[in-house]
């Protein structure tokens, strides 16, 4: 493995530094700009969202490797990388509103986020250990500085720190499981430790379990996966609404893509020693994450709960592995993001009493009165999250449990069925109490132009993957099946 | 296309409903019932050129939705359909002109869920994919949940979420089902959900015993089977008057529908090794029912308990795995939604009237509304099974067919009859007649054109399905014949095939 590290392949990587430029971009024109033509940021950010996930469409499944053999661009890059972009995209389209209203929009805000977006769309495309450690950095340190932007807040703050410092935590485990893989087969490249798994008979290594289990903390902590939770309902209470919203799909994607990438992709052949942890780990998760929900009176410690409990599902596909664990994966992440954001636009379209967030459950009690189309999208969102179909959530369950099922985890699919009769409750609930009730004194609905396109994009995109799931199955099966292919 | 264009009528509906400004109320009511009477017109069409010597399925309608994982829109509707597809369609818009008066409050929300809601059933009764199946199933809830919720009585929260939780618990494990008969049961060829396809795997008897028992927990507590009713009463109780026809009408002929539809021919095996226990809890459930009806003070809470009642006979008779039984038990559940319908329809009148539910309450109500009075004693003739009413059909093919299958149960069954009779008529005597009560002397004007409007359907049925059930019984001989067949085949010539669990 000595390829020369500088036979850099710049037209694969052609997204990823059209985002950064937007960055820069956008740090930059800041300074040019008047306070009151901020506005200009936002469509300097979407434009480079824009071309960058037009650039990932056309770059084709072929695998492309560079960066000495770090960086892959297949077809998992580009449906990773179009969904972050997507993702980043609607809810900078989501914020647009609020990010004006509380004087946040500035040159620091977008640059963080699109850095952020760049840090998910590296760990979507490594194949090393040492680039998914850096994408993981890229998307972590931008989202501590997001969580604190109000400065003057001290739940922002709060929220913030504890974010960092717990951050930092998983970090350093993660970097530890590295270089205890490192130590057990001599390299950081997946294909090579899968080789070296397979050739010096590493399956049963006490050094690679030990690495594999910290690197699982590690993803576990940025997946918000139980036992490793404990920071998501805090952080996602005290940052500003529309980077809770952004931070619960972005770092989610980022998360989920390391781990497909990392063990159906480079570790199936020691799937015994991870199988059954993450199954484990995904039990815990749904049934924690679901029961807890249920006491929450606050909309984003709820949906910071409904966020724990999703990736219970999601690891329920990766502890299926093989191709039919891959692509559900995939069409459960896209599923996720956007039935995540519309619940969250929604919250973002009214203003609590006092002008703060309406985020407290009291707030939206008879909220639908006013603004029946926010109410029906409202309910669109929570039967999605909550499985039920016509909506995407419950055709990417049926995809996961399928895959489950499959690979001989019907457990693990009893308890996610009977988990999401559970969250059933809260998630309607939600609804409900937007439609009942009389309207609370103080609740303002402010839709801005951009919060309502993105919350139509949102449902828009919930509905079709429900009731036209074809066109995104095909493409995540083509993906998944080329790339087991490519392992085997 | 003509089964995709009744689901897709309902939803247009619901749409043009959705886009009128909410000022205009009546506006908003009339393009609620015109949509279900177009719906109604389609499945009048339908029932009218169905061909009734034909055992397979009629009109139907294949197209691929998920073709990498075998999920077809399939709709279809044969013999075993077809009358509760009728039914449907009858019910709504029925029950949209009772709800004109009664619902002052978000009149668009009720319209626009009450036709999603129309969607959905019909697309329950004629899904021929079990993911097509099961997504309509679930489409159901969520409309429900509201309807209940929002328009119900004092405890509507509770009753709504009740509902919710109580019927998807038992849905999600049929979910598990579909998805390991999916991966075990597939024809060679490719993996499909299509039923008709899945009917003719052969599956091992031990699996088929979960896989029943997966489905049947989900039909049990829809129809709901004692010891599964707990949450009807709740629900029945509390939904608006609309709300509790719908339920009652059809909601809970989708568990029943579902025991035919897909528990029986998937699973013909384990069927016929549960008649024993199906048999006697469906019993348990006739006598339960009744008794516990008779004690009710709350004439809401006494139709609700008779439904648990007569659905046990619909119950018996599908298990008695015999011509007369199945088909009195299609018929059955088409007359238990005509009768109890009209009984929540009549229990409506009243409450709209005095908004109270409780027998003690009333007295010499005949006397105030002679025209309902009419009303309400043929309705509730029909429900105690009179001769020359619907019900009387449906209760006598059941007993005869369970009498050919066992005598045991169709004697006791038939005291379920006696006992119908009696809390029926009691209540008619307390509420109907007997002195006036004074408070609600000035409240009881007699039915108007609407409401009697709303009734008529109701009782033509009635009438023509007691004196000339042949229509009826005709479409649906061929292919409850050919169910039964189809059952008999699988399980005499059962060749145990090894395939392991997935």
């Amino acid at each position: 493995m000595t390829r020369p590290v500088i036979s850099a392949d710049l037209g694969a990587v052609a997204p990823e530094l059209i985002v950064a430029v937007a960055a820069l971009l956008a740090l930059t024109v800041d300074l040019f700009l008047p306070a009151e033509r901020r506005r200009v940021l936002l469509w300097v950010s979407l434009a480079g969202i824009a071309l960058a996930f037009w650039s990932a469409a056309q770059m084709g499944g072929a695998s492309r490797e560079t960066f000495g053999g770090m960086y892959v661009r297949d077809g998992l890059t580009n449906f990773l990388q179009m969904l972050v972009l997507a993702a980043a995209g609607t809810s900078l389209l989501l914020a647009a509103g609020y990010v004006r209203r509380t004087g946040l929009e500035s040159g620091e805000f977008y640059m963080l986020a699109l850095s952020a977006a760049l840090g998910a769309m590296l760990m979507a495309a490594s194949r090393d250990l040492v680039l998914l450690f850096l994408g993981l950095e890229t998307l972590s340190i931008p989202l501590y500085v997001m969580a604190a932007i109000l400065r003057l807040n001290p739940r922002s703050q709060e929220a913030g720190l504890k974010y960092f410092l717990l951050g930092a935590f998983a970090t350093a485990f993660f970097l530890y499981g590295i270089a205890l893989i490192y130590g057990a087969t001599g390299t950081t490249n997946f294909v090579a430790v899968a080789a070296k798994v397979r050739s010096a008979g590493l399956a049963g290594d006490p050094l690679l379990g030990v690495g594999i289990g910290f690197l699982t903390i590690g993803l576990g902590f940025k997946a918000a996966a139980v036992p490793f939770h404990s920071w998501a309902p805090d952080v996602y209470e005290g940052a500003p609404l529309p980077i809770t919203a952004f931070m619960a799909v972005v770092a989610k994607i980022g998360a989920f893509a390391a781990f497909l990438r990392v063990f159906p992709l480079a570790l199936p052949d020691v799937a015994g020693r991870w199988s059954l942890m993450l199954a484990a780990v995904a039990v815990l998760t749904m049934i924690l994450g679901n029961a807890v929900a249920l006491l929450q009176t606050n909309v984003k410690r709820l949906l910071a709960y409904s966020s724990i409990a999703h990736a219970g599902y999601l690891l329920v596909g990766i502890v299926a592995a093989g191709s039919a664990g891959v692509w559900s994966v995939l069409y459960y992440l896209a599923a996720y993001t956007f039935m995540t954001l519309g619940a969250f636009g929604v919250v973002l379209a009214f203003v609590g009493p006092g002008g703060r967030e309406a985020d407290e459950l009291a707030d939206l009690q008879g909220a639908a009165r006013g603004a029946p189309w926010l109410g029906a999208a409202m309910a669109v969102c929570m039967m999605a999250l909550a499985g039920l179909p016509p909506t995407g959530g419950f055709i990417a369950k049926l995809y996961v449990f399928t895959a489950a099922v499959e690979s001989g985890h019907l457990w693990l699919v009893v308890v996610g069925v009977l988990t999401s009769v559970v969250s059933a409750y809260y998630y309607l609930r939600v609804a409900y109490v937007m439609f009942t009730g009389e309207p609370r004194p103080g609740t303002r609905v402010v839709v801005s132009p951009g919060t309502g396109a993105g919350i139509v994009i949102a449902v828009a995109l919930v509905m079709a993957l429900g009731v036209l799931p074809a066109p995104v199955t095909t493409l995540a099966q083509r993906v998944a099946q080329q790339l087991i292919a490519a392992v085997k | 296309m003509i089964l995709t264009w009744l689901i897709l009528f309902p939803i247009a509906g619901a749409v043009a409903v959705a886009l009128v400004p909410r000022e205009r109320r009546d506006l908003i009511r009339a393009l609620g019932l015109a949509a279900s009477l177009v719906a109604l017109a389609v499945a009048a069409w339908l029932f009218a050129v169905f061909q009734p010597g034909l055992a397979g399925m009629q009109f139907e309608e294949r197209v691929p939705w998920v073709p990498g994982l075998g999920i077809t829109y399939h709709l279809g509707v044969d013999g075993i359909s077809i009358l509760l597809v009728g039914l449907t369609a009858v019910l709504f818009p029925v029950s949209l002109l009772a709800s004109w008066d009664s619902i002052q409050e978000r009149v668009k929300e009720f319209n626009v869920l009450m036709l999603l809601l129309e969607a959905a059933i019909l697309g329950t009764f004629l899904a021929l994919d079990l993911i097509l199946f099961y997504v309509f199933w679930e489409a159901v809830l969520v409309p429900m949940y509201f309807l209940i919720g929002l328009w119900g009585g004092e405890r509507r929260t509770y009753a709504a979420v009740k509902f919710i939780l109580y019927t998807m618990a038992g849905s999600v494990l049929m979910l598990v089902a579909i998805i390991v008969l999916y991966l075990v049961a597939s024809p060679s060829g490719g993996r499909t959900f299509d039923l008709l396809a899945l009917q003719q795997a052969r599956l091992e008897p031990g699996l088929q015993t979960w896989l029943f028992l997966a489905f049947a927990l989900a039909f049990a507590i829809k129809v709901p089977v004692w010891p599964f009713h707990t949450w009807l009463p709740d629900a029945h109780v509390e939904a608006p008057t609309a709300g509790s026809v719908i339920l009652a009408g059809v909601l809970l002929k989708m568990g029943t529908y579902g025991f035919l539809r897909f528990a029986l021919p998937l699973f013909p095996q384990a069927s016929r090794d549960f008649v024993a226990l199906a048999s006697v809890l469906a019993v348990i459930g006739i006598l339960y029912g009744g008794a516990v009806a008779w004690a009710q003070g709350d004439v809401k809470r006494l139709v609700a308990y008779s439904s648990v009642s007569h659905l046990g006979f619909v119950m018996l008779g599908m298990f008695s795995l015999t011509l007369q039984g199945v088909q009195g038990s299609i018929l059955q559940m088409v007359n238990h939604g005509v009768s109890t319908g009209a009984l929540f329809l009549i229990v409506g009148v009243l409450y709209d009237r005095t908004h109270s539910r409780m027998m003690e309450d009333y007295g010499g109500v005949a006397k105030l509304m002679p025209s309902f009075a009419a009303i309400v004693l043929l309705v509730t003739l029909s429900s105690a099974a009179l001769p020359g009413t619907n019900g009387f059909v449906g209760e006598f093919l059941i007993l005869l067919g369970t009498f050919r299958a066992n005598p045991v149960y169709a004697a006791v069954a038939a005291g379920g009859v006696i006992l119908s009779a009696v809390y029926l008529l009691w209540m008619v005597q307390r509420v109907m007649h007997g002195p006036v009560t004074e408070k609600f002397r000035h409240l009881l004007p007699d039915v108007n054109r609407r409401e009697v409007l709303v009734f008529v359907p109701l009782l033509l049925l009635i009438l023509w399905m007691g004196i000339y059930p042949k229509p009826f019984l005709s479409r649906t001989e061929a292919s409850v014949q050919a169910l039964l067949a189809h059952v008999q085949a699988k399980t005499t010539a059962f060749v145990p095939q090894r395939e392991g669990p997935p």
